[in-house]
């Protein structure tokens, strides 16, 4: 693949604490980006440069970490959509060879009640822990376990189980939705465990506990828009979010 | 130089860790209330140990830096973890494990420590599954298994290429339940950034809460370190950017011994570096090897025409091919351990077959595989005369199954797909076998310090063997460490809670308060960035990476000690508060780069003492004529643990003799 460069419009919301009332979009020109970077070692150049030449704005603070899409740290809005233009791809595996010269890109931090923003581009995504300590675990002590193979998990159920699973708590669902719902994170969590038999004993116990958190933290409802699956960067299935409702309402129904 | 007393119990190799469990002194659960433990990181060694001891009644305190205990750096493990269970019924055992580790770590690790590892690896899969871990099964629903480097049977475990991910929601799962029960106290976001020492024991912790800048102290009656490796000390590796070895540098600051920090990991099959802006390494894991096919060409004509673009990979016929990994290693062929891969590797680039535009990468193919399962599929469905394009799009589909979401990845990174094309790799920084020294407890040269997972130096000797790494963080935290941690706390059950008004607490919260007031104001012109990049790549990667020789470590180390002082005459670390107390990534940053440079030159220092090839750690004076590692037994044949003196001082050497009762000693051989 050649390198290739080109100029990019960067309109980048900046914010300093919670209540900065100055907060806004800054708009940084011409910056030259190699097609060949991520659009992590984007924002890495534009922060050097900030910094080299004590830019009254200070560099851009951004959350990231493994830079290869399974920490779920990175949490950017690119013009408009968590994580950016590409389908099933986090924003630190998104690459600048998909942007075109002159292009204005337009990044912001993600916008939920329940995610208030720290600095610029960083947002306090701890609601979503909170949610897994309600009940997104087995409750099994670390030795009490049978034989792994004590237990058949049929090929089919293990592997739905795991496309759930494969969530990277990353809260892009929650930036995608009109609402700000955490319908699709919560109901990854419970699919996930209320596949498995080992998960089923506490199926409905956890549910109630999971969704009554959701809505304590400040999470809107689903009213099955569906652009949390379309901006999920793991591709996790809205059909997770009705697995989860039929769970719930069994278990608020149920005997209990 | 003293001697360093490893506490291995004494009997039989295969009775130490089942006597030493049945007669270890205890804390009974009316004390275990009254004892705080802190646990700083929460990956798998330290989210299992911080679960665990919860589970047990102790009160944990447990930190990280992250925003979430799930982000930790074991979430981005891809390949698997090892298990004796032998369920593959392949000729898998306890001591077969044992000893692949053994002798994979090229005989510079620690027997009882390794065999107890292999003891509770099985038990490590049951509790996994039990926790909700989806491992990959078969039809019949039974768990399945593949192979990794440097071993002959089947026992790795996985969940597609995200077992690190699902391991590590298990562990943080398990971590999650016990702060919801109250046993647990989580503090993310906040950095250790001092071990405080109080009448000889580790009492306590300087952290920064990474939010405000706030300096807090935190007392406990013992301190766990689960911080895992320093490979970012080269500044371009796969360890993810925050990873760094703070915690561990000072707590070696405070006493606790360095043990053999040269040995490093260069892991094999990473993809290429593209240019001078690359930020990090991305791992294409072992489990590839399976089943893809490590090339260059043969002929020089081809490489030149390779790079030229004139011709494709695809279009060099098979006798035009050099599959070196199995021309040389018959009997492991492409799954040959790492460090073996890794020179080979570069012997091949450094002769000028090197492919892609740098000529620093290798082909790693699966056009093989593609078509060997292809053909197997197409019969399975009755199809035995399947044409060509039926077959590959069969293969097709059997190899995604496997490894679909590292091809995806690959594909994001370097816009070519992996199915049509060979992929070009080329070795990386990955892990690290050093870390503080401790004994079979896990404790530290400082009492009532334990060190978990990477951060310890124990298990692994001179090189890892893949789906390892897994294996020893969740054996230390959830079957080991709650047991060996009651040696120390047993003694202190009568032990009040520790205060932390002390003049202890004070003078290390001072010290880390000098040292961000030092940084801040230096006021200098050059980014912490580029003082790393240049740390890493010019020098470490340059002189003390995939093999290195006296004069370039000698010089190495003059030049660690030149870009240090630069560091702090002419670093700029921007702010609005010259104290750091706010929010400040670059702070962050800038201490944990002031910490890389003083544990770059203890490597060094190691890399230059260690006269004598293993493992990863290859010195050019001590090779065979074929190019392997050289060992030397009769003078090398301990751990090398380092103590700290002063950041101009030389450090001093303590050794730990290696003892081996139950494998002999062998040149290493693969062929």
């Amino acid at each position: 693949m050649a390198h290739g460069e080109i100029k990019l419009n960067l309109h980048i919301w900046r914010q300093k604490g919670v209540n900065d009332k100055n907060a806004g979009i800054k708009t940084y020109k011409n910056v030259n980006v190699d097609t060949h970077m991520s659009f992590l070692e984007m924002l890495d150049v534009l922060n050097t440069k900030l910094i080299e030449e004590k830019h009254p704005d200070g560099p851009v603070s951004f959350e990231h970490d493994c830079r290869e899409g399974i920490c779920g740290s990175c949490s950017l809005v690119i013009n408009g959509r968590p994580h950016g233009p590409m389908q099933g791809t986090t924003a630190c595996q998104l690459h600048m060879r998909h942007f075109k010269d002159g292009q204005d890109v337009y990044i912001e931090p993600y916008k939920a009640t329940a995610f208030p923003v720290i600095s610029d581009l960083v947002t306090d995504r701890a609601a979503l822990d909170r949610i897994i300590n309600a009940g997104g675990y087995v409750s099994v002590n670390t030795g009490n376990a049978p034989d792994g193979n004590a237990v058949l998990v049929p090929q089919d159920i293990s592997d739905e189980a795991m496309n759930a699973a494969a969530c990277i708590g990353c809260g892009a669902c929650v930036a995608a939705c009109p609402n700000a719902s955490a319908m699709l994170f919560t109901s990854a969590k419970v699919s996930h465990l209320a596949l498995l038999p080992q998960g089923q004993a506490e199926a409905t116990k956890r549910v109630k506990k999971m969704v009554a958190t959701m809505d304590r933290e400040g999470f809107g409802n689903c009213s099955n828009i569906g652009a949390c699956e379309a901006e999920c960067p793991k591709e996790i299935s809205i059909s997770n979010i009705a697995r989860m409702n039929r769970e719930y309402f069994s278990a608020v129904v149920g005997k209990d | 130089m003293s001697t360093l007393d490893s506490k291995v119990p004494a009997g039989e190799l295969a009775e130490k860790w089942v006597q030493y469990k049945s007669t270890m002194p205890l804390v009974a659960p009316n004390n275990k209330r009254n004892i705080e433990v802190i646990i700083v990181g929460t990956g798998l060694a330290g989210a299992s140990a911080a679960a665990t001891l919860g589970e047990l009644g102790y009160k944990v305190k447990a930190f990280c830096f992250h925003d979430s205990p799930r982000r930790a750096h074991s979430i981005a493990a891809q390949g698997g973890i090892n298990a004796a269970k032998n369920y593959q019924n392949d000729g898998d055992s306890v001591f077969r494990l044992f000893y692949d580790t053994i002798k994979g770590g090229d005989y510079r690790s620690r027997e009882a420590n390794v065999h107890r590892l292999a003891e509770v690896s099985a038990d490590i899969i049951d509790q996994c599954v039990a926790q909700g871990v989806p491992f990959a099964r078969e039809y019949g629903g039974t768990l399945t298994n593949r192979s990794f480097g440097g071993v002959q049977v089947s026992r790795t475990f996985y969940a597609r290429g995200q077992t690190g991910q699902q391991l590590l929601i298990g562990a943080y799962s398990a971590l999650s339940r016990q702060v919801s029960l109250g046993n647990v106290e989580m503090y993310s976001r906040h950095e250790m950034l001092d071990l405080v020492v109080v009448g000889g024991k580790a009492r306590g912790i300087i952290a920064r809460n990474l939010l405000t800048g706030e300096l807090t102290r935190f007392g406990a009656h013992c301190v766990v370190l689960g911080t895992g490796g320093y490979g970012n000390v080269f500044y371009l590796s796969t360890n993810a950017m925050g990873s760094n070895t703070s915690a561990a540098w000072v707590a070696h600051k405070r006493g606790a011994y360095f043990a053999n920090p040269c040995y490093c990991q260069i892991h094999p099959t990473c993809i290429p570096v593209s240019g001078d802006y690359q930020s990090k390494l991305t791992l294409m894991s072992e489990s590839l090897r399976n089943d893809g096919r490590v090339w260059v060409p043969k002929h020089m004509d081809d490489v030149k025409a390779l790079r030229a673009g004139t011709k494709k990979p695809i279009d060099l016929k098979e006798e035009d091919r050099d599959y070196y990994l199995e021309r040389i290693y018959p009997a492991f062929g492409n799954l040959v351990p790492r460090d073996v891969a890794s020179r080979a590797a570069k012997y091949r680039c450094d002769d000028g077959y090197g492919v892609g535009t740098t000529g620093l990468a290798v082909f790693l193919d699966f056009a093989a595989a593609i078509e060997r399962y292809g053909k197997s599929a197409a019969i399975s469905q009755g199809m035995p005369n399947a044409d060509k394009v039926t077959i590959t799009k069969l293969g097709k589909e059997v190899v995604e199954a496997k490894y679909g979401n590292l091809f995806e990845m690959y594909e994001k990174i370097t816009g070519e797909d992996p199915y049509k094309t060979p992929m070009r790799i080329f070795p990386a920084v990955h892990y690290t076998m050093g870390g503080i020294w401790v004994d079979y407890n896990l404790e530290t040269t400082i009492p009532g310090l334990f060190a978990t997972g990477e951060a310890n130096f124990s298990d692994h000797g001179a090189n890892r063997l893949g789906a390892s790494a897994l294996m020893q963080g969740l054996a230390d935290g959830y079957f080991v460490l709650p047991y060996t941690i009651g040696d120390f706390l047993s003694k202190e059950i009568r032990t009040p809670m520790i205060t932390t008004d002390s003049p202890e607490f004070a003078e290390a919260e001072q010290n880390v308060q000098g040292r961000i007031n030092e940084l801040l104001a230096v006021n200098g012109t050059r980014a912490v960035e580029s003082y790393h990049r240049e740390l890493g790549v010019d020098i470490m990667w340059e002189y003390c990476g995939m093999s290195r020789n006296a004069e370039g470590l000698r010089l190495a180390r003059t030049k660690i000690q030149a870009l240090r002082k630069d560091f702090w005459k002419n670093v700029y670390v921007p702010h609005t508060d010259k104290e750091g107390i706010e929010f400040n990534p670059e702070l962050e940053k800038a201490l944990r780069v002031a910490d890389f440079f003083e544990l770059a030159e203890l490597m060094v220092v190691d890399a230059l003492d260690r006269e004598e090839s293993c493992g990863g750690h290859f010195r050019e004076e001590h090779a065979t004529a074929e190019g392997e590692a050289k060992r030397n037994d009769e003078d090398f044949t301990y751990v090398a643990a380092w103590e700290f003196k002063g950041v101009d001082a030389d450090p001093q050497l303590h050794k730990e003799e290696l003892v081996f009762e139950n494998v002999e000693l062998k040149t290493r051989s693969y062929k």
